[in-house]
């Protein structure tokens, strides 16, 4: 189900090259990837790279993500490196489980971002990043009995601007987020891309924001705007998360994701649980 | 009480590096000692009481606190350490005293060498910036400065970090 080579490269990755350990920035600052694989909150890419490197320095970065929702399972296991604080590629692998209809769908996802300027903590402009996800469908099935115009690949561009306030509410540092994603993706591609012979692409929009009540717990919120091509009523969607970290090499993740409609279910919610490694 | 703890970090530091005798003996003498240009008169105490963010922390007594443990978590970091090895710590505890309580808004001026100044030739990286952060937080939480105050203070020294890094 989940692919035990990015288990097994991530726990290698672990163990054995801890020199590459990037230190380069705030406890809380970096350390999430999402759901896609990229450096971000739970559901959104940010204009952050994953790991705490600062522009001399490497991370490796590991996550494994579980969404429980009535009639799905989803299961993502990424990987990731980020260069000198300024490009990140990261490889995912998603599951999505139909635990009502039986059977599941799998994707990979191969993402890329560069990070553009400004600085998440220390300059006057938030920190802006590009990047894209190119999104490869194992088991287009579902997809081509649904409409999907491309039930093989299909690739997201994004831009992301990400910004932490220092003592910004009462003393507490705080973090926004604003992304806007063009894509063609059913269900972030589980469900294909487009509908029909011709869809153009549509511009969504995603937003996070948060509050970083110690040096090691950080809760917010997340808004992820959706697309509709198949006309099934996708719906946006939203979590609320409490993020732990103990430490620059770890972090855990723990939100309540409301996902809406998907592919005409009733609408889906459920537990997220996300565990993410640096070096 | 505070001065002997400094000493004795001090002391136990030899294995990374060395200071000089006479700077021992200088930082015995001034300890706890604090410098005239960085007293508050109770007068001027007084005035910003309501406000600063000096006040708020608690004062010349809390800055003091605050830069000792520094200085401490320096001593017992190697790598931090190298950045000191050749300072003279008794100058470094009177100027980052003075500076703190400057732009924290206490009735300070500081006299000290501007940041760029201070850091040139250092080469500080962002990793050993951020470690220096790192250890400053340490020492404001071993000083008794709450979170949100150790925020203000951490959002008031960030803006100084291009006058610090790759110089």
């Amino acid at each position: 189900m989940i692919n035990k080579f990015f288990v097994y490269c991530a726990l290698l990755c672990f163990v054995s090259i801890n020199s590459y350990a990037g230190a380069g920035k705030l406890l809380g600052t970096a350390g999430l990837m999402q759901v896609e694989g990229s450096g971000g909150g739970g559901l959104v890419p940010w204009a952050t790279l994953a790991g705490y490197d600062g522009r001399d320095e490497i991370s490796l970065n590991a996550a494994a993500t579980f969404v429980q929702l009535q009639d799905y399972k989803l299961a993502s296991v990424a990987g990731s490196v980020s260069l000198y604080d300024t490009v990140e590629l990261s490889i995912a692998k998603q599951t999505f489980e139909l635990s009502t209809l039986g059977g599941s769908i799998s994707q990979n996802i191969f993402g890329l971002k560069y990070r553009l300027f400004g600085d998440v903590v220390y300059e006057y402009l938030p920190q802006v990043s590009i990047g894209l996800q190119h999104k490869r469908l194992q088991d287009g099935a579902v997809a081509n009995a649904l409409g999907a115009q491309n039930s093989h690949y299909g690739t997201d561009f994004y831009i992301a601007s990400t910004k932490v306030h220092l003592a910004a509410i009462a003393g507490y540092n705080a973090v926004w987020n604003i992304t806007l994603r063009s894509t063609k993706a059913n269900e972030m591609g589980l469900l294909g891309f487009g509908k029909g012979i011709s869809s153009e692409r549509k511009t969504v929009i995603e937003g996070s924001a948060g509050v970083l009540f110690s040096r090691h717990v950080a809760v917010g919120v997340e808004y992820r705007q959706k697309p509709d091509f198949l006309g099934l009523g996708e719906d946006d969607w939203t979590d609320f998360f409490i993020s732990y970290f103990p430490n620059k090499k770890i972090n855990i993740t723990l939100a309540w994701a409301e996902l809406g409609r998907i592919a005409g279910s009733e609408p889906q919610s459920g537990l997220y649980l996300s565990i993410n490694g640096q070096l | 009480m505070i001065s002997h703890n400094i000493v004795k970090k001090f002391t136990g530091i030899r294995r990374f590096g060395c200071l000089s005798l006479g700077l021992l003996t200088l930082l015995i003498i001034n300890g706890c000692s604090s410098l005239t240009s960085s007293t508050p008169s109770p007068s001027n105490a007084l005035s910003t009481a309501n406000s600063s963010l000096y006040d708020q922390i608690g004062g010349n007594v809390a800055m003091e606190a605050i830069v000792d443990n520094f200085i401490q978590e320096i001593s017992h970091n190697r790598k931090m350490f190298e950045y000191f090895e050749r300072s003279n710590a008794v100058r470094f505890r009177e100027k980052f005293i003075e500076h703190l309580c400057m732009l924290t808004g206490g009735p300070c001026l500081y006299t000290g060498d501007s940041m760029v100044d201070v850091h040139t030739g250092m080469q500080i990286t962002e990793h050993d910036f951020n470690l220096g952060v790192d250890l400053l937080i340490n020492a404001m939480t071993k000083a008794d400065v709450s979170h949100p105050n150790q925020n203000k203070v951490l959002a008031i020294l960030a803006k100084m970090r291009s006058e610090i890094i790759y110089l």
